[in-house]
């Protein structure tokens, strides 16, 4: 198991280097240093002399070749000296310090949904093969599986949120479900920790689903699709010779092996759910990561940006990572130690 | 059943061909016939959007001189006018054949701005007066647009390096699979919005430009899947023998390898479609794809979003991103079964 990690974890090197070399690349593209910005934008309409210019050039590095830049990006990812953002001046860090746990609450929350619906549904799905609600199932799923959740998102707005067409008058909001944020905005503090709860399960209730139903979808069709492979084993027919009850074939013996494949999904949800939290955290005004990178995109605020990629790509790293190894925990013919599994 | 479960070459004497048989077990089911016919009318529309929405009309006569399809051509000396004008202008003598939707997909109805779907415009109007019918009919061309282009881009990188990568084996192997890492670790979404926010293009330059970044992050699946594919085909007989032969790398490979294993791709190409035509329009509501002069689903959708009044704005467009991806993701699934039900792509 350690090796495993530990040359898992080596492999990361390049790949971490490959995407800095990446978002170092947009920098240049982009041209972004906070020098030119400012001039571009003309923000200060100050007129510039040249040796000061050439003062800021020194101070940002800016005369350097580029694989100096490159290697003190590197370095200042690596130590998480991040820097401040040009927007308001504060720490980075700290920025992202208060946006990440909304972000991971939303995928978190949505990545158990997903799961603790997904199993059962395509476990039933896959026992009653080719029954009525099967067929239902598999069509309902499909359709849900292709449904865009930027339009799913909208449609929660404008038709529950917005007050226009339905409206229940809690807290004062006009629909039936608030329109921004991920608590309430006024008198959040004041409030009891049950109160607390409650109120940001409301606001969160759109946010998940809109989140959750595509992941889900996908995982259903997998659990279905992996649950019918494994009832056409010899072993779960030598399950049902032995005389077990269905209950113990399919829940002892199906299920268990059936599980390992959505495991692996989870290394390949993530990443989903990341691009996912953009699109939702952006359409319900939610300050978490995503909403972070786009408000720093439009300014822009490259540096931040950039951060943000490299940051989420090592998350996703880790989690890849991560499901690699709970495959490895629950199917005991796959081995770490380098050579295929028997 | 069994036997034409794997790709195998393709043989000129049996009396069905491999891709017969695909061909046979595709049509067999009525859902892939629907698909593939809802994608046709999509392409008719897409193909034919100036003749569907137009502010000009298809055909004119005014004032003695005739016009063919100035929808199209755009004649100067019509510069200034419309339907709405034209009609008002036009003489006993002057005739004109109106395009289905008398509105340009950039005309501005200043009259009705956010009217509601009635006898006027059919589908109602966007926050700028324009009809969101003629806009949904333009946005059709504009999806189709970049998905086919960058699904073309998709396969063109992901069979060229996958193939280079299983063929060549080693350092070549080893690089692709990095490669591949790095793209599937990138933030797709993220990535996507950095750039086209940099490179800032307008018109049809911003169609070209997204199909490009939607085929330059998109193509790991397409490698990895011709990777693995060609890793099962190199070892057969049949490529010992072109060796033997003294063939060139490049014809084995073209001639020998590919058409044995890219049915799998094919597959993935079409599930890549519905993924390009999905990212754009994400994009595109985002307020990075597709610049505003264009017509795109995505943007009216947004607009969707800051109109909550015009539930309109909401509907008609996101119903054509989901009929779009819908339909492209059953032909996938069609095709796939069709192929190897057993595929996992």
């Amino acid at each position: 198991m350690l090796p495993f990690v530990a040359r898992r974890l080596t492999w990361m090197i390049p790949t971490f280097f490959g995407v800095t070399l990446v978002c170092f690349g947009l920098m240049r593209m982009a041209n972004a240093d906070p020098i030119t910005a400012d001039l571009q934008q003309g923000l200060s309409g100050r007129q510039i002399s040249s040796e000061a210019l050439e003062h800021l050039r020194k101070l940002y590095d800016l005369d350097k070749p580029w694989h100096v830049q490159y290697g003190k990006l590197v370095g200042r990812l690596v130590t998480f000296d991040l820097g401040n953002r040009w927007q308001d001046g504060r720490p980075i860090a700290e920025v992202l310090a208060e946006a990440l746990p909304i972000t991971l609450l939303l995928s978190f929350l949505s990545m158990a949904l997903a799961y603790l619906i997904a199993v059962p549904l395509g476990v039933f799905s896959a026992v009653k093969q080719h029954s009525l609600s099967d067929q239902a199932l598999t069509v309902a799923l499909f359709v849900l599986y292709s449904l865009p959740s930027f339009w799913v998102g909208t449609m929660f707005i404008v038709f529950l949120a917005s007050g226009q067409y339905v409206s229940c008058g809690f807290q004062g909001e006009p629909g039936c479900f608030p329109l921004q944020g991920w608590h309430a905005f006024s008198g959040f503090d004041q409030m009891s920790t049950g109160e607390k709860i409650l109120d940001v399960a409301w606001h969160l209730v759109l946010p998940v689903v809109t989140l959750t139903y595509n992941a889900f979808a996908a995982l259903s069709r997998y659990m279905r699709a992996g649950m019918l492979e494994t009832l056409r084993q010899d072993f779960i027919r030598t399950a049902r010779a032995k005389g077990l009850s269905e209950r113990s074939v399919i829940f002892g013996h199906a299920l268990r092996n059936s599980l390992i494949p959505i495991i692996t999904m989870f290394g390949l949800t993530l990443p989903q759910l990341i691009s996912g939290s953009v699109i939702v955290e952006s359409i319900f005004g939610i300050r978490g990561m995503g909403f972070v990178a786009l408000e720093a995109i439009r300014l822009p605020d490259y540096p931040l940006v950039i951060t943000i990629v490299a940051f989420t790509s090592v998350v996703t790293m880790v989690g890849i990572l991560v499901s690699d190894l709970l495959y490895a925990m629950v199917d005991p013919r796959i081995r770490l130690d380098g050579s295929e599994a028997a | 059943m069994n036997a034409h479960l794997f790709p195998q070459p393709v043989a000129r004497n049996r009396s069905e061909s491999y891709w017969a048989i695909v061909r046979r077990q595709f049509w067999k089911r009525r859902l892939n016939r629907a698909a593939c016919a809802v994608i046709a009318l999509l392409f008719a529309v897409g193909l034919l959007a100036d003749f569907v929405a137009s502010d000009l009309p298809i055909l004119l006569s005014l004032e003695g001189e005739t016009y063919v399809f100035p929808n199209l051509l755009r004649p100067p000396e019509l510069r200034r006018w419309d339907n709405t004008l034209l009609l008002e202008e036009m003489g006993e003598n002057d005739w004109a054949v109106m395009p289905p939707v008398p509105w340009g997909y950039n005309s501005h109805d200043l009259s009705s701005v956010l009217s509601p779907p009635g006898p006027g415009h059919v589908l109602g109007t966007d926050s700028e007066g324009r009809d969101v019918l003629s806009r949904v009919v333009h946005g059709t061309r504009v999806s189709l647009a970049v998905g086919v282009l960058s699904v073309v881009v998709v396969v063109l990188i992901g069979v060229v390096l996958g193939s280079v990568a299983a063929y060549f084996g080693g350092a070549f192997d080893l690089l692709l699979m990095r490669l591949v890492e790095v793209v599937h670790a990138l933030p797709t979404i993220l990535l996507l919005v950095t750039i086209l926010s940099v490179v800032m293009l307008s018109g049809w330059a911003s169609v070209v430009g997204m199909m490009l970044v939607i085929g330059l992050v998109g193509w790991t699946g397409v490698a990895r899947l011709t990777r693995g594919e060609i890793l099962k085909v190199k070892t057969m007989e049949y490529v010992e023998a072109a060796r033997a032969l003294g063939y060139s790398h490049l014809r084995i490979v073209a001639r020998h390898i590919l058409p044995n294993s890219i049915s799998p791709v094919l597959v993935s190409a079409t599930f890549a479609m519905a993924a390009a035509i999905l990212i754009e329009s994400a994009l595109s509501f985002l307020g990075f794809g597709i610049s505003p002069d264009m017509a795109s689903w995505g943007g009216l959708l947004s607009d969707g979003r800051k109109h909550a009044d015009a539930w309109w704005l909401a509907v008609f467009p996101g119903a054509a991103i989901f009929v779009t991806v819908t339909v492209y993701n059953m032909a996938g699934e069609g095709l796939r079964d069709a192929i190897d039900p057993r595929l996992k792509v």
